[in-house]
């Protein structure tokens, strides 16, 4: 039987030390690397003792998939292969966490959708895989820019949601994630997501903690059900699921489970706030105006507040880190004092903004936008402008810069 | 802070899982009883005072102590074997103690033999069947057994306590973390230490009647 604190101190057939997680990402020396978003998720796996990595190229997500191909090729991931599809490799990542594995993969856009019926069954059979969603378009017309449509999907499969803002918390959170989603009171997938392009494609400065450090290795005997069981739910549902036996018990021994796993996610809440220091960030939050928003619309957001405050108005932020468990008191109390509350989306529907609106008291405080989709920018500009329009400040329209 | 707190039911025709109610897991070195957070000591104390209260005061063994898959198993398995000798020296008459075992999860149709064992999916069988009105999971996966937990809560006014060797369960009445040979065994010194001072419930355990 593994026992993950006796391997700390060991090395690993990398020559890396398997050290403890909390020293690793706390107290290590860090380098600063100048790299890209994709490069980062290279370097994070680098130092995650995993054990299995399932591929399928799609934009734009193909660059990290294939870098994780060299580290698997010098020897720092277990196996490593390219499914038939995003379906199968989901399917095949449920395989080889049913098996007892530490489990990654990325995707990105339609391949996210393609693969949606398998995050219900990852959740529901407890498997901790991590999965790297590289937000793009989703819809017809084809777009393969940013656009985070599809997180609206995830939010709701049972998996923990986190949606990075830089590389350096993709870096970061890669890490930390795997010490979230394997604690065994949670023991859930957990979807990273970041906009594609804007983190995965441009280069940043990003503290990477040493390359002779790994984490130590997951340990399938500490799951909340017995791994690989054929005879046993949850594998055993795959082929004869006992929901389909038409009974009330049945019934309620299947919304028990259903009520389990969100149980799970709530636990999570405890392990992510030590992990991540919080499921959100704040700056300013007596300010009357608030911009609260997640990803990379925080970045604009960042520069929106600056523009403002050399106007002399006077703005605060809420960073959403973490959208499932969703930070639902940390919201109600970050946004107590703000008389406008603006949310600022790369997508369509504006979810982030129907989330706030049913988390907080006096919805009507809550502006839905600016919105962009389909790949278009977020000027900073258009943030401002939204705010001043709703000040009664007079604005340039930025029309003319479409 | 939530006021929810986890008591014997029938709670509801579907009760909510206690953490969607805020309910959180103790810290090491802690225990829960009835959702707040207690030191574990007082948990010792509450656990076998439930026991010696209890008519049909009942352990349920799971997979990972039932089956001697390596040595720490094994001694467990000889723990719970203590504390259910235990438990028969300690009670009155009228008092029945039983070990039932939960062999496996495997859903059984039309339904389990509930003289024999408990399955997750339908525990309430046992239950009822058995009259049982305390009882203790301990070496039961955490999923199965919070599953077993929230269906027990929901239709009988059976007394859970978790011995959990992870994180502990919010779903039972009753929860101690980090199980291992030791605590079992001063679970079962709670039990001895508590013998005789406690007024057994010996009127017909409410949880075989209800629902």
């Amino acid at each position: 039987m593994a026992d993950t604190h006796s391997v700390i101190g060991t090395k690993n057939k990398k020559g890396q030390t398997f050290t403890d997680t909390w020293a690793m990402m706390n107290d290590a020396p860090r380098t600063p690397s100048f790299y890209t978003g994709s490069e980062v998720i290279k370097e994070a796996l680098r130092r995650a003792s995993c054990d299995v990595m399932i591929a399928y190229p799609i934009t734009p997500q193909s660059e990290a998939a294939a870098l994780i191909g060299e580290l698997f090729a010098e020897g720092y991931i277990g196996d490593y292969f390219r499914g038939e599809s995003e379906f199968a490799v989901m399917s095949q990542c449920a395989g080889a966490a049913f098996g007892g594995a530490r489990v990654f993969t990325t995707t990105a856009g339609p391949g996210t959708m393609r693969a949606m019926e398998n995050f219900p069954m990852w959740s529901g059979a407890r498997l901790p895989i991590q999965m790297i969603v590289t937000c793009r378009g989703i819809n017809s017309p084809l777009s393969i820019q940013p656009d985070t449509l599809e997180i609206a999907y995830l939010l709701n499969t049972g998996m923990l949601v986190w949606h990075a803002e830089t590389a350096q918390d993709f870096f970061d959170w890669i890490l930390k994630g795997y010490m979230v989603s394997e604690e065994p009171d949670v023991h859930l997938p957990l979807a990273l997501c970041c906009d594609g392009f804007f983190v995965t494609h441009t280069k940043d400065v990003v503290n990477l903690t040493p390359a002779d450090m790994c984490l130590p290795p997951y340990d399938p005997y500490r799951s909340p059900v017995p791994c690989m069981d054929m005879e046993c739910p949850p594998v055993r549902m795959m082929r004869d699921p006992f929901v389909m036996k038409s009974n009330y018990i049945s019934y309620a021994t299947h919304a028990s489970w259903q009520q389990e796993v969100w149980a799970a996610v709530e636990r999570s809440r405890k392990h992510t706030i030590k992990w991540l220091n919080g499921l959100i960030e704040t700056e300013n939050t007596d300010a009357e105006i608030l911009i609260v928003a997640s990803g990379t619309a925080v970045s604009q957001g960042r520069e929106a507040i600056r523009l403002l405050e050399d106007e002399g108005i006077r703005c605060g932020l809420v960073k959403v880190k973490v959208l499932r468990p969703w930070p639902g008191e940390e919201i109600r109390e970050a946004t107590k004092n703000a008389k406008h509350i603006i949310v600022p989306e790369f997508n369509v529907t504006g979810w982030l903004a129907k989330e706030i609106k049913a988390t907080i008291p006096n919805s009507e405080r809550v502006h839905a936008g600016p919105r962009v989709c389909g790949g278009m920018t977020m000027p900073p500009e258009i943030i401002v402008s939204e705010i001043k329009t709703l000040l009664g400040i007079h604005t340039v329209s930025m029309a003319s810069r479409g | 802070m939530t006021q929810y707190r986890v008591l014997p039911g029938p709670e509801h025709f579907l009760p909510p899982s206690a953490a969607s109610m805020g309910i959180c897991l103790p810290n090491p070195g802690e225990a829960h009883v009835n959702g707040v957070i207690v030191p574990e000591e007082r948990a010792y104390e509450e656990a076998a005072k439930q026991f010696l209260m209890a008519k049909v005061p009942t352990i349920f063994p799971g997979p990972l102590v039932l089956w001697a898959w390596n040595e720490k198993a094994a001694k467990k398995a000889t723990a719970v074997r203590h504390l259910y000798n235990t438990l028969k020296e300690c009670v009155q008459p009228g008092q029945t103690p039983m070990l039932i075992p939960m062999p496996d999860y495997r859903p059984k149709y039309p339904k389990i033999n509930p003289e024999v064992e408990i399955n997750p999916n339908h525990p309430n069988l046992t239950i009822w069947h058995n009259k049982i009105d305390c009882c203790m999971f301990v070496g039961v996966h955490c999923h199965q057994a919070n599953l077993a937990l929230k269906i027990i809560r929901g239709g009988t006014s059976c007394y859970t306590v978790a011995m959990c060797a992870q994180a502990g369960h919010e779903d039972a009445m009753l929860s101690f973390r980090d199980a291992s040979v030791e605590k079992i065994m001063k679970l079962a010194e709670w039990v001895r230490k508590l013998k005789g001072t406690v007024q057994p419930r010996l009127t017909s355990a409410k949880s075989g009647a209800s629902n």
